[in-house]
């Protein structure tokens, strides 16, 4: 409860900054002290210290799970304004806009980790969405970036309605919106109504949509390239993962007990085989590093979709793992590609000899993504086929997932090819030292998390 | 501890290595770490306190992985090894100049401390980790200091290791499931418990990571190329203990999780070996291009090694044991000659080389030396080895080790064509003026020189090593 009141509770005051605080620069520094106390209460919170008791009649349940995500998704949030913080207010003229949006963007992400009930499931996807679209557009003098905007708001709100019709079709199943149902052994697939296999199946298909699996990833490389830079990097981390954190608490709720009637492993397998292959396919062909980074993170998606297939100890845990091991590699990728001028992998040529130390450090991110063992993207990819292999069944499948994380390495590579292999006068923006010691910070984080994991898990189990 | 010293030695001496500037004090630093990491090595190699040789903290209590390192008379091999050939490598390209020599030197000593931690793990999870981790280095080694083509081949060669070594991660995660307590740690995994159908597909998926980077007939198409293009010191390392890794891992981990499926496969790898072995020996005939005769060379060894590996007898065991030593100590000589002649004459090319033994005779008779430890002449190292695998594999299939008895005189052929066209006959235009080989050349070669007749003499010592070793692998083997 405690990050769902303050994230929006600190959205409303940084509104009233933006028009009682005249610097601008100081935007910057008050959505950082946002984002501490919102950690700080947070953390808290799982602690078994509540600000505020609000009687939810059930709808929201706080899991530890679900608050252990929290503090993911907030600190890698510090981690991204104090790397991009700068770059966010430049995109317009509206500084304390963007920020306020991301609070409320945090707060749907909030709601998205602790919902019991499916209108809140709904009511989490609208307020985390909606700032979104607006994020997307809010370069408005770029013709693509409103593009994307548009696409991406039409595509939602389709998503959205599909949404709306499956828990509608799943309440005339059950006639309930929690997640836990009671199930009565008789009956047609015992006890589990047609009308709740279809709501289900729309459910499924629109949150597909929004963590961007195929076949309905289609909106997100023009999106991702449209979209301001430091953008893309929040909606493709962040927004990203808490998706996949509603998704499997979906799985776990209503999926694992109507597994009798239909074979959802099936049918995530086929979606994870087509996820991996349209993304890594794709991502090879690509000569903007950007636009490769969209397709590479359908095909992470493909990767974080195990714990929805297998649903086991090594999944939840495992999907932890990933979020926070996506998001800090995806982040500081990011935070250098905003600095490029050229975004192509032409433009990263020579970049080791010029900037030795984000280069560096973008290599370390680019292992973590493609799973070299060091770095947390390893055992994040570790649990994610250890929950599959502890299954017993579609070997195969993880046989098949290997093979494409080799193919994505073709991708990666091509960056570091270009970093270090290559020569050029890549260009970039003004580096200040700070920008390069946050680097460093947040490569020695993926390197500690993939060396010695045991911290970070006593830090989430404390 | 000595275990863990052998590690750290050359992790901390590389990063330290990675910053320093000036090249000569990257070369100096780099010698006096590796010389360090050879003296913990032979400590290791003579010391019997079983508290000094094995070092055990916990790692990852969640997934049960421990940070286990120990050093048997296996490891004890291949460790000495390891630590002998970095000083070598290092006296012998002493004059060649690097751009970034810290940075070269440094990521030498990473790729060092990743195959060190490959052959002293005894814990699957942290094999895996090493595994990879020595590949890493070897990658930027090759892609920034390589030849013209370096990086789409070095790309080749990381890409099937990757493959390979991904399906060697199923594999483990899988039978880290069967295991009675659900643990990483070598005894866990040798009492897995696996249907004969799982531990067929298991044991495929296991062995093609090891069979690519030994690399074994159908999987040996990155390692001429490579070889080709990586600078010489690299190469070195690579062919020299890099591909020992390969067979280390089937005589650590592959025949002993899997005892039976390694049984009833043995005849489609024995075949594939020998094939691969006359195959290479045929193409290297045909090579005009020094370097990769030598690569094309070293396949048809490590494939005789494959084969006798899999003859499941304590003889061929011991050979390959042996042998893997011995073939790391001939292989970097050989390439030892083959930079001073590529950094003398700008070329590696027989047709363009000719009378060199008249100008350089001491380069010469180092180098028939071991040109004939190549062939396994009898007093030089290789013979005990290869003799003990012929044994072996005779005892398991007379057919087949008669096949594989062709690519050792195809071997000789090769090798002394090689000699011929280099060293003897009329001196030829490039030739004419040419000097003899320098003195940490020379220094390096007879080191190697002193080995190979040492070892090859009076075997004895490296004998008991193995043979303790290979009773204990072969015990494990209903």
């Amino acid at each position: 409860m405690n990050a769902i009141i303050f994230s929006a509770g600190w959205g409303i005051i940084m509104m009233f900054c933006s028009f009682l605080v005249r610097n601008k620069s100081s935007f910057r520094h008050i959505a950082v002290v946002g984002l501490l106390v919102l950690l700080v209460v947070n953390i808290l919170d799982s602690n078994g210290v509540a600000v505020f008791h609000i009687d939810s009649k059930n709808m929201l349940a706080y899991t530890r799970f679900g608050l252990l995500f929290n503090s993911i998704a907030i600190a890698s949030t510090l981690i991204y304004v104090l790397l991009s913080g700068k770059d966010i207010a430049r995109i317009g003229s509206y500084a304390a806009e963007y920020f306020i949006l991301i609070f409320f963007v945090l707060c749907g992400v909030a709601i998205l980790s602790s919902y019991n009930n499916l209108l809140m499931l709904f009511l989490g996807i609208e307020i985390l969405s909606i700032p979104l679209y607006i994020l997307t557009g809010s370069d408005k003098r770029n013709l693509k970036s409103n593009e994307a905007s548009l696409k991406y708001f039409l595509m939602g709100s389709f998503s959205t309605a599909l949404m709306v019709m499956g828990i509608a079709l799943m309440y005339g199943g059950t006639g309930t919106f929690s997640l836990d149902v009671v199930r009565t052994e008789t009956g047609l697939y015992k006890g589990v109504s047609f009308l709740e296999i279809i709501g289900l199946l729309f459910l499924m298909v629109s949150m597909c949509f929004k963590v961007s699996a195929a076949p309905f990833h289609f909106w997100t490389p023009d999106v991702y390239d449209g979209a301001p830079g430091v953008i893309t990097s929040f909606m493709a981390t962040i927004v990203k993962v808490a998706g996949f954190i509603a998704f499997l608490k979906l799985c776990y709720g209503r999926m694992t007990t109507t597994s009798t009637a239909i074979d959802w492993q099936l049918l995530f397998a086929v979606i994870i085989i087509a996820t991996l292959l349209f993304g890594n396919i794709t991502a090879i062909f690509q000569q903007s590093v950007k636009r490769m980074l969209a397709y590479s993170s359908i095909a992470q998606a493909g990767f974080m979709l195990f714990a929805l297939f297998s649903l086991n100890d090594f999944a939840s845990k495992g999907l932890l793992m990933y979020s926070a091991a996506y998001s800090l590699a995806t982040i500081g990728l990011f935070a250098v590609l905003v600095k490029m001028k050229d975004v192509t992998f032409e433009g990263y040529n020579g970049l080791a000899k010029t900037q030795p130390v984000l280069a560096a450090t973008n290599a370390i991110f680019l292992f973590s993504l493609a799973g070299i063992p060091l770095t947390a993207g390893f055992l994040a990819k570790y649990y994610m086929l250890a929950s599959v292999v502890e299954t017993g069944n579609y070997i195969w499948l993880v046989v098949v997932a290997v093979l494409f994380a080799a193919i994505s390495t073709y991708y990666y590579f091509r960056v570091i090819q270009a970093m270090y292999f290559k020569t050029g006068e890549p260009q970039t923006e003004n580096i200040t030292g700070s920008f390069k010691f946050g680097l460093i910070a947040l490569a020695a984080i993926i390197i500690i998390i993939g060396v010695l994991p045991q911290y970070l898990f006593n830090w989430l189990y404390f | 501890m000595i275990a863990l010293l052998l590690i750290l030695v050359p992790v901390i001496g590389g990063l330290i290595t990675l910053f320093i500037k000036n090249k000569n004090t990257a070369k100096g630093f780099s010698l006096f770490v590796s010389i360090i990491t050879l003296i913990f090595a032979l400590i290791g190699v003579y010391s019997t306190q079983v508290n000094q040789l094995h070092f055990d903290v916990a790692w990852m209590p969640d997934l049960n992985s421990r940070i286990t390192l120990g050093l048997d008379g296996l490891s004890k091999i291949l460790s000495l090894l390891t630590a002998i050939s970095l000083p070598v490598i290092i006296t012998a390209t002493y004059k060649n100049t690097y751009t970034n020599a810290g940075k070269f030197y440094g990521l030498m000593f990473l790729c060092q401390a990743g195959m060190l931690g490959v052959f002293l793990s005894m814990d699957a999870l942290l094999f895996y980790f090493f595994w990879e981790l020595a590949l890493i280095p070897a990658y930027f080694l090759c892609s920034i200091w390589g030849g013209e083509k370096r990086i789409p081949v070095t790309f080749k060669f990381f890409v099937y290791t990757f493959v390979g070594s991904l399906l060697m991660l199923i594999s483990i995660l899988f039978i880290y499931s069967k295991t009675p307590d659900h643990s990483f740690a070598m005894q866990s995994f040798y009492h897995a418990k696996l249907s004969a159908s799982q531990s067929q597909w298991m044991f495929w998926l296991f062995f093609i990571a090891l069979a690519i980077k030994m690399p074994v007939f159908p999987f040996h198409t990155w390692q001429p190329d490579t070889y080709e293009q990586a600078p010489t010191a690299v190469t070195m390392l690579l062919s020299g203990v890099m591909v020992k890794m390969g067979v280390f891992g089937v005589i650590r981990w592959l025949l002993p999780i899997f005892p039976q499926a390694s049984q009833t496969n043995s005849s489609i790898i024995i075949t594939l070996s020998v094939i691969g072995m006359l195959y290479a020996s045929l193409i290297a005939i045909r090579q005009n291009d020094m370097k990769r005769l030598i690569a094309y060379s070293s396949i048809a060894h490590v494939g005789l090694m494959c084969a006798a590996l899999f003859s499941n007898q304590q003889v061929g065991m011991q050979g390959v044991l042996i042998q893997m030593f011995n073939h790391g100590i001939n292989i970097i000589g050989l390439w030892i000659v083959a930079d001073a002649i590529e950094k003398q004459f700008g070329t590696r090319k027989f047709s363009e080389l000719g009378g060199l033994g008249q100008r350089a005779p001491t380069l010469a008779i180092l180098f028939v030396v071991l040109c004939l430890a190549n062939v396994a002449l009898p007093l030089t190292n290789a013979f005990v080895g290869e003799f003990l695998m012929f044994n072996g594999l005779f005892r398991y299939n007379p057919v087949m080790a008669g096949i594989a008895l062709i690519a050792i005189i195809l071997a000789a052929v090769y090798t002394l064509n090689m000699i011929q066209k280099i060293f003897y006959g009329n001196t030829v235009a490039l030739t004419a003026n040419a000097h003899d080989s320098s003195f940490n050349i020379n220094a390096a070669l007879v080191i190697l020189v002193i080995v190979v007749i040492v070892f090859g003499i009076y075997p004895q010592p490296m004998l008991n090593l193995a043979q303790e070793s290979a009773k204990m692998f072969i015990a494990k083997i209903p």
